[in-house]
């Protein structure tokens, strides 16, 4: 068990390292000739106004909210799909019962209009 | 010592200082930062308790859902690039002192607990923990209540952020 | 044993322990040659995709594609490969310097980690941990991180928004994705991805095709390619998340999507297609990773036909497409899924009837959901465009003329 896990340590390691090696190393045979205009922030040539902070739509955030909690009723049903074939009928109506109360938040959502985008 | 425990100390150090981090650094974003290294050090822990499904859990939940959803909110309210004041006020000492009182009092616990001698009940060697997970979460005899209540749960709490964060 | 990689990672594993080294030491060393093997296997992949991809390109855009560089332009890779090497990286000004180096990086890894447990033959598997597939979708959230890194760090308004698109279009389709995949899980009774490619007799693209159908949907979105690439419009947001970057760090952006796509291939063909499953596989492994080889390209050339072909929607059109059919779709498909499952197995309905009667099940629920769409959005009627055919070259005549 844990030796699979010391592959995938393993594998977080080489996996970091490859792309690190090839983001530095054109720093190293690259030029390197920084100057001010190159340095500027792009936008399309048009000089900047204030920071890169601006207003943003408060529905980004109500998305965020929904999938997490969309994302912590589905890890729910992982292990009992897993363990689908040591179940009754009954246990796996409970999971569907689950399933159906996920959905009764999803109706709220689209009754609410929390899913348009105004 | 053996090798577990020489990465076991490497995950709980980068864990413990990424947490120090993620309290003293002046920049609300590199917090966020450092908390998603913290969160990730304890993942390594699950891993190396053998508990990989929480392990895989806290990265998804943990990192992919509830820190997203913390450097959205700082984005939203804060101009970030700008923040930079100091992170604590003048009572940063009695709250370090709760922590310590805190994390003493927790060993103090553990240590007295008896659990070093308790012995973890045998999982059948053949059986997948995770298809036995599932069967008790559903289970009449075991989790089946609080299995609903967490749909119920949720379900109540999606309800109060739309009403809270959706204004038309 | 017939299986010439097993055979050499044993000859190399009782070599070093030849050589007097410690037990635990030798499966370190030869774990970490093997992460490494299959890392840089994916990388040159990416080589030989890029040259792929832009023949595909130019030919389903009725154009050649790269024919200069060698024989049927075959060195182009290596031409840009050794472009971008020798590029300056810049960074804008007021950027965050760590958090701007660290995304791409990041970004690369992501994509790369998947490749830990995918199996490539019957013997020939990285790992075979049992929370495999949620292990994907986990690794995932790093690139979530690593675009608001680099949105955020570039200190540039265009790449803060594409950044905020881009993970508000990731999260919302990686709820459909996430009940998609479990449906196969459910249908193997298992996470774990050989298990997966075992149980599929016949192959989860007969038995879930619906599922299948969803999972390639979502994956193109997570990907953010066309028709999904509202991430990096450049009508609107310049190139998004990464427009502050240059050289080799945007070139890590780049490389991360192509394997990307790829990886999406190898999941629907681990997920869907059975794997590294044919005749004769079991026996010979190097067959079984020509076959997943194969299946993999048919989903990566899917992925690219559909880019190829589709425009770009708009955003409130994205987020309705996966919160009000999607998601919906993909729940009812999970339940129909569990239920029928369940009635087999106690009717005692086997193998091929299962299968039958499964794929009965999809068809339907995929002819009711296309009744309600006909019902909600009725097509509306081709508009004919009349007027009198025009000479090109003469100018329309005006009252002053």
């Amino acid at each position: 068990m844990l030796d699979n896990w010391l592959y995938i340590g393993l594998f977080i390691i080489v996996a970091l390292f490859i792309p690190a090696v090839a983001v530095l190393l054109p720093r190293l045979i690259g030029p390197r000739k920084p100057n001010a205009i190159k340095q500027e922030i792009y936008e399309c040539g048009i000089e900047t106004v204030g920071d890169a902070w601006v207003q943003f739509k408060v529905q980004y955030y109500i998305f965020a909210l929904v999938f997490l909690i969309f994302d912590i009723e589905m890890i729910f049903l992982f292990p009992w799909a897993v363990a689908f074939d040591k179940l009754p009928l009954f246990a796996v109506m409970e999971g569907v019962l689950f399933i159906m109360i996920l959905l009764v938040g999803l109706v709220y959502l689209w009754r609410k209009g929390a899913l348009e985008w105004a | 010592m053996s090798g577990l425990e020489i990465i076991f100390l490497i995950v709980a150090g980068v864990t413990l200082l990424a947490s120090l981090f993620v309290v003293t650094t002046p920049n609300l974003v590199h917090a966020a930062l450092w908390l998603i290294l913290a969160l990730f050090g304890v993942a390594a822990a699950f891993v190396l308790l053998n508990a990989a499904f929480l392990a895989v859990v806290q990265v998804l939940v943990y990192i992919g859902a509830i820190a997203v959803l913390m450097i959205f909110a700082i984005m939203l309210t804060r101009r970030v690039m700008k923040d930079s004041g100091p992170q604590t006020n003048a009572n940063w000492v009695w709250a370090a002192l709760l922590g310590l009182l805190l994390f003493a009092g927790l060993t103090f616990v553990l240590i007295n607990s008896g659990a070093e001698q308790a012995s973890l009940p045998a999982l059948a060697l053949d059986a997948d923990p995770i298809a036995q997970l599932g069967q008790e979460l559903v289970s009449p005899n075991a989790y089946v209540i609080p299995f609903e209540l967490a749909s119920v749960l949720l379900l109540a709490a999606m309800i109060g952020a739309i009403v809270v964060a959706w204004k038309k | 044993m017939s299986d010439p990689i097993n055979l050499i990672s044993q000859w190399f594993a009782n070599l070093l322990l030849s050589w007097g080294l410690a037990e635990g030491l030798v499966k370190v060393i030869s774990s970490a040659i093997g992460a490494a093997i299959v890392a840089t296997l994916g990388l040159v992949t990416v080589i030989a995709l890029i040259w792929v991809e832009r023949k595909i390109a130019g030919r389903l855009q009725d154009r050649l594609g790269p024919n200069r560089a060698g024989p049927f332009g075959l060195l182009q890779p290596f031409a840009d490969i050794i472009k971008i090497f020798t590029k300056e990286i810049t960074t804008p000004n007021g950027a965050d310097k760590v958090a701007f180096n660290i995304a791409p990086v990041l970004a690369m890894a992501s994509v790369l980690l998947i490749w830990a447990v995918i199996p490539f033959a019957a013997t020939v598997v990285g790992t075979n941990i049992n929370v495999g597939v949620l292990y994907i979708v986990a690794v995932g959230s790093f690139g979530i991180v690593a675009v608001l890194m680099a949105g955020w760090s570039s200190n540039n308004k265009f790449a803060l928004l594409g950044a905020f698109r881009a993970v508000a279009q990731m999260v919302s389709y990686e709820i459909p994705m996430v009940i998609a995949l479990l449906v196969p899980v459910l249908l193997a009774r298992s996470m774990g991805m050989n298990d997966i490619v075992a149980a599929q007799t016949p192959w989860f693209i007969v038995i879930a095709p619906l599922a299948a159908l969803i999972f390639l949907i979502t994956s193109m979105a997570e990907v953010g390619r066309a028709p999904f690439d509202l991430i990096e419009a450049e009508s609107e947001i310049v190139a998004g998340f990464h427009t502050e970057y240059s050289g080799m760090g945007f070139g890590m952006f780049y490389v991360s999507e192509f394997l990307h796509v790829w990886t999406v291939g190898a999941l629907m063909a681990t997920f869907f297609f059975g794997g590294w499953s044919g005749p004769g596989a079991e026996n010979l492994p190097i067959l079984g990773i020509v076959y997943f080889y194969i299946k993999t390209f048919i989903g990566y050339f899917l992925v690219t036909w559909i880019r190829l072909s589709l425009p770009r929607i708009r955003i409130d059109q994205l987020l309705a497409f996966n919160w009000k059919f999607l998601t919906p779709l993909a729940l009812v498909i999970l339940i129909a899924t569990a239920i029928v499952d369940k009635a087999l197995e106690i009717a005692g309905v086997e193998r091929w009837g299962y299968a039958l009667i499964m794929l009965a099940v999809n068809l339907f629920i995929g002819w009711v959901t296309i009744l309600i769409l006909k019902a909600v959005e009725p097509r509306r009627k081709r508009q004919r465009v009349e007027f009198a055919p025009r000479p090109v070259a003469v100018a329309p005549k005006t009252p002053d003329s």
